[in-house]
């Protein structure tokens, strides 16, 4: 979070340094309560069956139960999971990059006849939640017989009015000037998409990269809307299917949570600035 | 804060001279992508779903247009509906007040120039990353009567204070499920809220706190007269957004209870996607997300009249 200056001199400060203490306190208990359930999900995930039923729970297992890691792995195919996941989040993600950054273009910087009418229809579906057309999307998806496939976990989700009006906001913050000046030079609009105004995104670009990746990454309910088979579930999809059939099994169901948690977490932790980055730009978050 | 003010400004003031006819047909190509997709898995879809709204349909016969059956029945007849309404509406007074006000102290803590800050923020935000599926997952087993880890604190508050106090069975309580998929639902997405505010707060002018200092103003009526007031904005938008969120609750209702018990968790996007794709009721589903829609649309309206009796804008802003 650099960009959000940790040792900000400019506002709001705490004065007498006992009020450290009572800070340091009040943010400590608070991470506790943040890393509870991360610690107690790897401390169940590695506890042996007899040790998940104890009370008063214990924390530390007597032995390291790293067979439940297997046994996740063998009775659901998490790799497929993985594998799916990362194919619709990164198709997802490069499609609605291509999609928004093109239409972004032409909204903020070509003049065309129609152009506020069309960017207002845009706008105005930002109104409408996604359930409103999650159902005739379905529809069309079993019509055109891809439910279950690729195609129905990543064309629908790839095009974005709100990833588009991003777009537009920010390339009309670069002066117009450049286009004019590439245009007396004998540029095509192409070429200025491309060699002038995208390098000049770097920004956005990468906000909405991660803002949209992790979105289709955890994305829950329109996979699990489309697929079916295990071959095409998403890793949470997935998880949750695993959870209908392993309900008591809590230290495989533990360890399956692991799976699925760990690389995102590694990836945050390691590009925590980008993360924050870009969910503080795109201005959205959560679901 | 930049890219927000702009964002305000959706059509450009100065209005283009003329459209050009040499950027005329680039600018359609370049549209074509992007509208094509939205023509067909947004708009129209739109205008699907509202037709689909007026019929009985469950995929298998032809549908069958039955006028405003579905809307008068959910209001008028649907007890489960009625049920789904009020769990949702109780999602949302729990969630965004006490979401807003703890991330706002928070991000206060988080600004402050201590040691070990960074830390502190990495670890905040690291439930925003997680996936909901298995964060819902390990909510459900810490609330566990038996064996949760939740119901093993409260016993040992019972025994050192030696006060009667036992556990309720969360998620099989009509009354306790609610209020544990809420502290889910915090949990997970205070770390979004926290940073939004981290961002509102360093816009904030240090002159400000200079000045209320050299009055004397004590830590307490800094926050209160300068800070939270100078964060209204952001609290306004946090305010509208958390509300959005509520209203669309489904993983956690959905991997936690199931809706459960006794339909104690069942929101309205969870009964949207009963209706579609375990009744088969393909028309009413359409009709309960078309009544969700005109909620989020009618109080989205009243927050943003409201806000003109909260919210400061700086002059010039």
């Amino acid at each position: 979070m650099s960009h959000l200056r940790p040792q900000s001199a400019q506002s709001f400060r705490l004065r007498p340094r006992p009020a450290h203490i009572v800070l340091h306190a009040i943010l400590i208990v608070g991470s506790g309560l943040m890393l509870l359930p991360f610690l107690w999900m790897l401390s169940t995930s590695l506890k042996e069956p007899s040790e998940i039923f104890t009370y008063p729970p214990i924390w530390i297992p007597r032995r390291l139960a790293w067979e439940n890691y297997a046994q996740a792995i063998a009775a659901m195919p998490f790799g497929r999971f993985y594998l799916n996941s990362l194919i619709v989040a990164s198709s997802v993600t490069l499609l609605q990059l291509l999609t928004s950054s093109l239409a972004g273009f032409a909204f903020a910087r070509l003049r065309f006849r129609g152009r506020n009418t069309l960017f207002l229809l845009y706008l105005a579906t930002l109104m409408i939640p996604f359930q409103v057309t999650m159902i005739p999307n379905f529809i069309l998806i079993r019509y055109l017989r891809w439910y279950d496939t690729y195609q129905a976990l990543i064309l629908p989700p790839s095009f974005s009015a709100f990833s588009t009006f991003l777009m537009r906001q920010y390339l009309l913050s670069i002066p117009l000037d450049l286009d004019e000046a590439a245009r007396v030079d004998g540029a095509s609009s192409w070429r200025i998409w491309w060699q002038i105004i995208l390098p000049l995104s770097g920004p956005v670009l990468a906000a909405l990269t991660i803002f949209i990746f992790l979105n289709a990454w955890n994305d829950f309910l329109w996979p699990l809307v489309v697929t079916n088979s295990l071959e095409m579930r998403t890793l949470p999809v997935g998880l949750s299917t695993f959870q209908g059939q392993y309900n008591v099994q809590w230290h495989l169901l533990m360890a399956g949570s692991v799976i699925a948690l760990a690389p995102v977490l590694a990836v945050y932790i390691a590009g925590q600035n980008w993360f924050v980055q870009g969910i503080t730009l795109s201005g959205m978050g959560g679901r | 804060m930049d890219e927000r003010t702009s964002a305000l400004n959706l059509i450009p003031r100065r209005r283009w001279r003329r459209w050009r006819a040499d950027q005329q047909w680039e600018a359609y190509l370049f549209l074509l992508p992007s509208f094509a997709g939205f023509l067909v898995f947004t708009a129209l879809p739109i205008i699907g779903s509202l037709a689909l709204s007026f019929a009985r349909w469950n995929l298998l016969t032809p549908p069958q247009l039955i006028g405003l059956a579905n809307y008068t029945q959910l209001i008028g007849q649907d007890p489960i509906f009625r049920r789904v309404a009020w769990n949702t509406a109780f999602f949302i007074v729990t969630i965004v007040p006490s979401q807003i006000i703890l991330s706002l102290l928070f991000a206060v803590a988080l600004n402050q120039p201590i040691r070990g800050v960074k830390v502190y923020r990495l670890i905040y935000f690291m439930p925003v990353v997680a996936t909901i599926v298995a964060a819902a997952l390990v909510f459900q087993w810490m609330f566990n009567r038996d064996f949760g880890i939740v119901s093993a604190v409260i016993w040992k508050l019972g025994e050192w204070t030696g006060l009667p106090i036992s556990p309720p069975d969360w998620l099989n309580s009509t009354v306790w499920a609610k209020p544990a998929v809420v502290i889910l639902t915090l949990w997970k997405n205070m770390g979004f809220s926290i940073v939004i505010y981290l961002a509102g707060l360093q816009a904030i002018p240090k002159e400000l706190y200079d000045a209320a200092e050299v009055d004397g103003a004590s830590a307490w009526q800094r926050f209160r007269y300068v800070t939270v007031p100078m964060v209204s904005p952001t609290t306004f938008f946090l305010a509208v957004i958390l509300m959005i969120g509520a209203f669309q609750l489904f993983s956690e209702p959905y991997v936690m209870t199931r809706g459960g018990p006794a339909q104690a968790t069942l929101t309205i996007v969870y009964y949207i996607y009963q209706n579609a794709f375990e009744f088969g009721r393909m028309g009413k589903a359409a009709a309960i997300a078309w009544v969700l829609f005109i909620f989020i649309f009618a109080f989205t309206f009243l927050q943003t009249r409201l806000q003109r009796r909260w919210v400061h804008y700086e002059a010039g802003e």
